[in-house]
């Protein structure tokens, strides 16, 4: 019984259909939005590093570690974001973030 | 071998039951926390991977810094999660079906060996031409900090600009703080900080700003 790349891709595709789903399900919730998007981020993470460890090429890990960077610079961002629209209007809803009728 | 693999089932069964758990958990703070299982059965797997540099990161920024960041605005925020919930079951039918599509789609694509995969495989391959004497870190910082030391600074740059903007996104100015001016006490000279006022015999000085 061994563990083939299939087994981790499949894996990552599992936890980025989870991720999409909880788009799906938490509609109104930013942080659960947003929770899923790392969701979705770590499961590309695996399929890199599996990349990586099957193909014996280290330019997999090297581009997981910036993925890694721009997941947290996203979420830092995004959390700000959420965090001055609560202070102005007291709801983190997102069918209420309609001031720009866009 | 059988080691590895029982590892493996344990870390993906779990990290998959964990991140199925951030999405329908009630409460956000068990969200988060579960989240936080999540990122350490993916450090696991990456562990097995031999990309144990990654793990490490994964568990130190991630659980110590994004998902701590999640828990902090989630217990800041004052807001009625039960209420954010309510279109959960009514949304359910099609993020199922839109999901379940994708999911078969993805996993036929990877079992079916569709990239040819099965023959392309080289696994535990050393990663550097020092073979297997050197450590995944070591590796990782050969090619990190020689051939790829523009992106790894653009990187750096990218987190600067993050950290920029999230201090300005939630800097507030409060008003009526009073606060040190270092400019202006610098810049005082003896002819604005003292005014020299002839007392007439037997009367008095009122200061400036009493009058006014």
């Amino acid at each position: 019984m061994t563990i083939g790349i299939g087994h981790y891709l499949t894996v990552a595709a599992c936890l980025f259909t989870v991720g999409m789903l909880g788009i799906f399900l938490n509609r109104k919730n930013v942080i659960v939005i947003l929770m899923s998007i790392e969701l979705m981020l770590l499961a590309v993470n695996i399929n890199l590093v599996a990349f990586s460890y099957y193909l014996g090429d280290l330019v997999g890990q090297v581009f997981a570690l910036f993925n890694l960077t721009v997941a947290a610079a996203e979420a830092a961002i995004g959390l700000a974001i959420v965090v001055v629209y609560f202070r102005n209007r007291g709801s983190i809803a997102v069918e209420d973030i309609n001031m720009m009728k866009g | 071998m059988a080691l590895t693999a029982g590892f493996f089932y344990l870390f993906a069964v779990l990290c998959v039951a964990a991140a199925v758990m951030v999405i329908v958990a009630k409460n956000p703070v068990h969200a988060v926390l579960f989240l936080i299982l999540a990122f350490f059965n993916a450090a696991g797997l990456f562990v097995l991977l031999g990309a144990e540099f990654l793990a490490m990161l994964l568990i130190i920024v991630y659980v110590g810094a994004v998902a701590v960041l999640f828990l902090f605005v989630v217990m800041m925020l004052d807001v009625d999660f039960a209420e954010l919930r309510a279109g959960f079951i009514k949304n359910a039918p099609v993020g199922l079906i839109v999901g379940g599509i994708v999911l078969a789609e993805l996993v036929a694509l990877f079992v079916g060996g569709g990239f040819g995969l099965g023959i392309a495989q080289n696994p535990g391959a050393p990663l550097t031409e020092l073979g297997h004497e050197t450590s995944n870190t070591q590796a990782l910082g050969l090619v990190l900090y020689t051939r790829y030391v523009f992106f790894f600074e653009i990187a750096g740059l990218v987190l600067l600009v993050a950290m920029v903007g999230a201090i300005v996104l939630t800097l507030q100015h409060r008003t009526g703080v009073r606060r040190q001016s270092i400019a202006k006490q610098v810049a005082r000279t003896p002819a604005t900080g003292v005014e020299i006022v002839k007392v007439p015999p037997g009367g008095a000085v009122i200061p400036a700003e009493a009058q006014g």
